[in-house]
């Protein structure tokens, strides 16, 4: 990055900051910092959705569009998310092939999972074996993003089937004496309204979700926590910046990337509640 | 090998009773269920010492932050804002690593006439290392919800604690403290939940499993590279923390009964389980 960094060795303690700091890998480890950001970007509004489709099919008059709403936003009780998502990315790895495998292979009679393997045709791997390198990562940053969609709606259906229950019953009435339709009550009387009621559950999810980032590395992306566990490992003397194990500091980093993060997040969701509440007759609100 | 055979040879496996070896090749559903069964035993260790010594130090916390003094209060603030704010898994990593990087010192000391000696390698090891972060991990959330109950004891209760002529720390003891766990208690029921459920997390948090005796997730993880299908192991450890959750439920209810004995059954504040979210 500077020129004096020709040879590190040399360098006194600040230059030589200077020039670790700034070297390719460190580059690489502020570029993950993106991802995070990516992820949440992605993953929010994805999740917002899938949840706000699952509370409205638990309020259906349809019994099977129920069950399935009800039954995806109650699986999250008692069992920990982690599982889910070391659960769903194998499954919807598997799924996605298994299904391609049976389009583009009808014709292949071996078995599929064959004692310990699981073997689909090679037309049928996703993505395709000889894929450059970002469309594996690009597919497996897919798989991850829509993981944290499926376990977050599931959340987030909980906050807005409650928020929708809340909307005060006889707003609704009063659409339906204006003889509006069910449609029409349902988007012009009660998705306006429910927001304010949500902000709170939505926004305690929104925390958490930031908390749930560095579970990517679990899920073999190279994040944050990838970065910061390969670039903190001890370097001996054969390396351009030799130092002992400086894990703990970048985790020290991390700590305070997120600290700062939710702090900033805190700080945002309150002026939004305070901004949402205008014109609402609840005790935060003005009108009476 | 039968399922008798399973339970003999892998149901304590986890703590290091029974076969050595983790089974290989042809996996059967029984020796599934039983060593993840017994990788539970360590989730179950770890969530319950952490809520018991948790739950003294969240009640200190809390107290301490409602305080006037900003010596108390400021502390206080600081370690939940911490533990708060930050993932489970960062504290994890920073944890193990700053306890590697301690000193190799041994320490005899003696208690109720035992002879113990204490490494501090052992705080590189998941039982203690991962424990006194899930330690104050539950003391920052729990003392979040205790400070909010402690702040909602009706104020006609401290005064009439007043008029009866109670006060410090008997009025705390007989009146503030019952009123606090009162109000908290449905909340902190969710928190013990969480707790129960985050010790999944201990599995990635480089704490290493010593001679292969981890936790649920661990023997789960394993049978799920070993046999490439997610599609067992993982819904047995999804059931095992059902029947865990379940229990808590069952434990904490009785204890909210036993709370809010004296009250009329119909202003008995029911425990509503919320869905368990991540930290």
């Amino acid at each position: 990055m500077f020129s004096f960094c020709e040879d590190p060795s040399t360098l006194e303690t600040f230059r030589w900051f200077a020039c670790y700091l700034t070297n390719g890998v460190h580059m690489l480890f502020y570029q993950s910092f993106l991802v995070v950001f990516a992820l949440l970007a992605v993953a929010a509004p994805l999740a917002l959705t899938f949840g706000f489709l699952a509370a409205t099919a638990s309020r259906s008059r349809i019994a099977p569009a129920r069950w399935v709403g009800k039954g995806y936003t109650s699986m999250v009780r008692g069992i920990p998310d982690i599982v889910f998502f070391l659960f769903f990315v194998l499954v919807l790895d598997q799924g996605i092939e298994y299904i391609r495998h049976l389009i583009t292979c009808p014709d292949w009679d071996e078995p599929i999972r064959q004692g310990a393997n699981f073997l689909v045709c090679d037309q049928a791997r996703t993505p395709q074996g000889n894929a450059p390198q970002w469309i594996h990562e690009t597919y497996n940053f897919a798989l991850a993003v829509f993981t944290y969609a499926i376990v977050f709606g599931a959340f987030c259906g909980n906050v807005l089937y409650g928020a929708m229950n809340a909307v005060p019953r006889p707003q609704m009435e009063t659409a339906a004496a204006y003889g509006m339709s069910g449609r029409q009550i349902f988007w012009r009387v009660l998705v306006p309204q429910m927001w304010i009621y949500a902000l709170p559950g939505l926004s305690n999810i929104w925390m958490i979700l930031i908390k749930a980032t560095p579970l990517l590395f679990l899920l073999g992306i190279e994040d944050i926590v990838y970065w910061a566990r390969e670039i903190g490992g001890s370097r001996n003397s054969r390396f351009a910046y030799p130092h002992p194990d400086w894990r703990f500091w970048y985790f020290l980093g991390l700590l305070i990337f997120y600290l700062g993060f939710t702090k900033v997040s805190e700080i945002v969701l309150s002026r939004l509640t305070r901004r949402l509440s205008r014109g609402q007759a609840s005790a935060a609100g003005a009108a009476a | 090998m039968t399922c008798i055979e399973a339970i003999q040879a892998y149901a304590l496996r986890s703590i290091g009773i029974g076969e050595r070896a983790l089974p290989q090749g042809d996996i059967t559903f029984c020796e599934q269920v039983v060593l993840i069964g017994s990788g539970m035993i360590w989730n179950v260790y770890l969530g319950a010492l952490a809520l018991l010594f948790g739950f003294f130090f969240a009640v200190t916390l809390a107290i301490a932050k409602a305080s006037k003094s900003p010596l108390t209060r400021k502390p206080a603030q600081w370690f939940i804002f911490l533990f708060r704010g930050s993932p489970l898994f960062i504290q994890f990593f920073m944890a193990y690593e700053a306890f590697v990087m301690l000193p190799r010192v041994g320490v005899e000391f003696e208690l109720f006439g035992i002879a113990i000696e204490a490494e501090t390698r052992w705080f590189a090891r998941a039982w203690l290392g991962a424990l006194i972060v899930l330690f104050c991990n539950t003391s920052a959330y729990a003392a979040e919800i205790f400070y909010g109950a402690l702040r909602s004891v009706p104020r006609g209760d401290l005064e009439a604690a007043d008029a009866y002529g109670l006060s410090g720390w008997k009025k705390f003891r007989r009146i503030t403290f019952p009123t606090t766990m009162r109000l908290a208690w449905p909340a902190y029921t969710n928190e013990a939940i969480f707790l129960f459920q985050s010790t999944a997390l201990v599995f990635f948090s480089s704490f290493p499993a010593f001679q292969q005796r981890g936790d649920a997730l661990y023997y789960a993880s394993y049978f799920a590279e070993r046999t490439f299908n997610p599609f067992v192991p993982y819904p047995i450890v999804g059931v095992y923390f059902v029947l865990l959750t379940l229990c808590i439920i069952t434990l904490f209810g009785a204890i909210n009964r036993r709370l809010n004995r004296h009250l009329p059954s119909d202003r008995r504040p029911k425990l509503r389980i919320r869905p368990n979210l991540i930290r």
